[in-house]
Formats: C-alpha cells, sequence, structure tokens
C-alpha cells in the first residue's frame, strides 16, 4: 500500500506512515489551522491499513507539543488503531517533559491499547 | 512623538516583552510565537516554563484567531484584537483582548467560571470529559482552549468584559506561568 510521507513544518508534524518498512510515525508539532483537515490522509490511511495490516504493529508519537484541537485529532487516530490487532503505542517523550508524559498517560485511558512509555 | 516615549515607559513598567495590535491569522500566530520563542531562548529559559508559555500562547492566539473568523464581522474583530506577553522576575503573563458579541457573556463567563473552580484533578477530568465527547467546530476549535490554558498556567485564569455598546464587549482574558 502507498506510504504517507509528510514533512515536518513549524505548525505541523512530521508524519510517516509505512506498511512495507513497519515503520509508523508522527513526530514534531501540530498546531495547524485546521487540524481536522490536517490529519484526515492519516485516518484514511489507518483505515486502508486495518484491512492488511502487519501481524504487530508500533505505531510511534514523538510529539514535541500539540494544541488542544491536534489533541482531539490525536483521540480520533488512536481510536482508530485501537480495531488493529497487534498495536502498540510507543509514546515518547523528552525525559524533562512532565505534561508530555501526562498527556500520553490520559491518551492510555481513553483508548484499549497498551502503551510503552519511552524518553528521548 | 511623545506618546512613543509612553508607550515605551508603559511597556516597561508593566514588563512588556511582546505587544502585538492588528490582524490576527495563522501566519501572525507563527511570527508571534517565532518571536516570543527566540525572546525566551535567548535569556535562557528554563525549557519547562518555555514549553507552558508556548503552549499557553498558541491556545490564547488561535482562540482569537477562530472567533474573528466565527463572528461573521471578522473585519472589525481580527483587526481590532490585542496580545500580550510580559517577563518579571517570578512570572510570564499572557493577556489576549478581543471584541465580543454581548451574548456571548454569558457562556464565557460560565466556562472561565467552571475552570477557575476546578483543582489540577477537576481540570483534568474536565479534559479529558470534553475530549470524548467533542467534535471539532466549524471554527476549528475543540472547546478545550480555557482548560487547557488553566492547567499549563496552574493558576486562576482572570477576564473582564468591557462594554464597547449595546452589542459588543471587549474580553480580556490573563494567564500567568510561574517561573521556576
Amino acid at each position: 500500500m502507498d506510504i504517507l510521507n509528510l514533512e515536518g513544518t513549524e505548525d505541523t508534524p512530521k508524519i510517516i506512515l509505512d506498511k512495507g518498512n513497519g515503520i509508523y510515525e508522527i513526530s514534531g508539532r501540530s498546531l495547524p489551522e485546521d487540524s481536522a483537515e490536517f490529519y484526515q490522509p492519516v485516518l484514511d490511511w489507518i483505515e486502508d491499513y486495518s484491512g492488511q495490516a502487519n501481524d504487530t504493529t508500533d505505531f510511534v508519537f514523538k510529539l514535541e507539543y500539540f494544541n488542544t484541537a491536534s489533541s482531539k485529532l490525536i483521540l480520533d487516530v488512536l481510536s482508530a488503531l485501537e480495531e488493529i490487532d497487534g498495536m502498540t503505542i510507543l509514546w515518547y517523550f523528552h525525559e524533562d517533559d512532565e505534561d508530555m508524559e501526562e498527556a500520553g498517560e490520559e491518551f492510555s485511558e481513553l483508548v484499549e491499547i497498551p502503551f510503552e512509555f519511552k524518553t528521548y | 512623538m511623545k506618546y512613543i516615549y509612553e508607550l515605551h515607559q508603559m511597556m516597561l513598567e508593566h514588563h512588556l516583552i511582546l505587544v502585538y495590535e492588528g490582524e490576527f491569522t495563522q501566519e501572525i500566530t507563527k511570527s508571534i510565537l517565532a518571536m516570543a520563542e527566540r525572546n525566551m531562548d535567548s535569556s535562557g529559559e528554563e525549557s519547562s516554563v518555555k514549553r507552558k508559555v508556548f503552549n499557553v500562547m498558541v491556545e490564547s492566539l488561535q482562540n482569537i484567531v477562530k472567533h474573528a473568523d466565527a463572528n461573521g464581522s471578522a473585519e472589525t474583530t481580527s483587526h481590532s484584537a490585542v496580545f500580550m506577553i510580559g517577563r518579571s522576575e517570578e512570572e510570564y503573563v499572557i493577556t489576549t483582548g478581543n471584541p465580543i458579541e454581548n451574548q456571548t457573556i454569558g457562556v464565557l463567563t460560565d466556562k472561565l467560571d467552571k475552570v477557575n473552580s476546578l483543582d489540577r484533578d477537576g481540570l483534568k477530568q474536565l479534559y479529558k470529559e470534553i475530549i470524548k465527547n467533542t467534535e471539532i467546530s466549524e471554527k476549528g476549535g475543540a472547546g478545550l482552549g480555557f482548560v487547557d490554558i488553566a492547567r499549563k498556567s496552574g493558576r486562576k485564569l482572570e477576564y473582564n468584559f468591557a462594554k464597547i455598546d449595546e452589542e459588543t464587549s471587549f474580553f480580556s482574558l490573563t494567564a500567568s506561568i510561574g517561573r521556576l
């Protein structure tokens, strides 16, 4: 299936979704003007992937910052990932960023997917 | 030209490091964020404080951008908003001000009083409750802005409505972030 590859900008995250190489990653900053529009291709890709997913999927979130409109869309992304077997979320946060750690914990309480927390 | 000196004095007196008045768009939001970030970097600010300030700035600025779009009177609204950030020894103070329709005063007051009535855990619960049930509005908001600002600030939000005329008031909102 197609690779989704978006370069990060000052207000949108870098996104790589690559089934062939087993890379699934959203990283950087997310404060787009229209978060629903920005995340739609990600939700579309996941819907496609859910019908043909690899046995295991380690989905990486390595966000430096996201705004509240993005947080709603991140929950939508997680809810879509929840439907896929073998899913694990790798939630990265900067070692002194308690807010990002707490944000990951909150998401992990809102969906039924195993989360692994990692610092960078 | 005397007002320039007075303005300068006033900015010094209130420890203001950046004041912007005018049109608010996503592009301008990014510029203001970049300027404030550079300022905090060059003053060697703690990264945890920097992140909270950045966070509160984004939500405050995007509130104005979205509100300006939503109002139908984008011309008047977006052109007459103000943003400022001040820094003293103890704290950063972020203030926004923009005209709103008087009929929204009730809703805003309820939301802000609710947020101010909650402690850290209460805000966390409210955040989770809203994010589970919210849909992104036409304006592009998730309805989480005030809650998030309060959580990152860790203090009560201050707000005021100054009557402009029968239809509109000037809404100002202030959040502060302590420096470690």
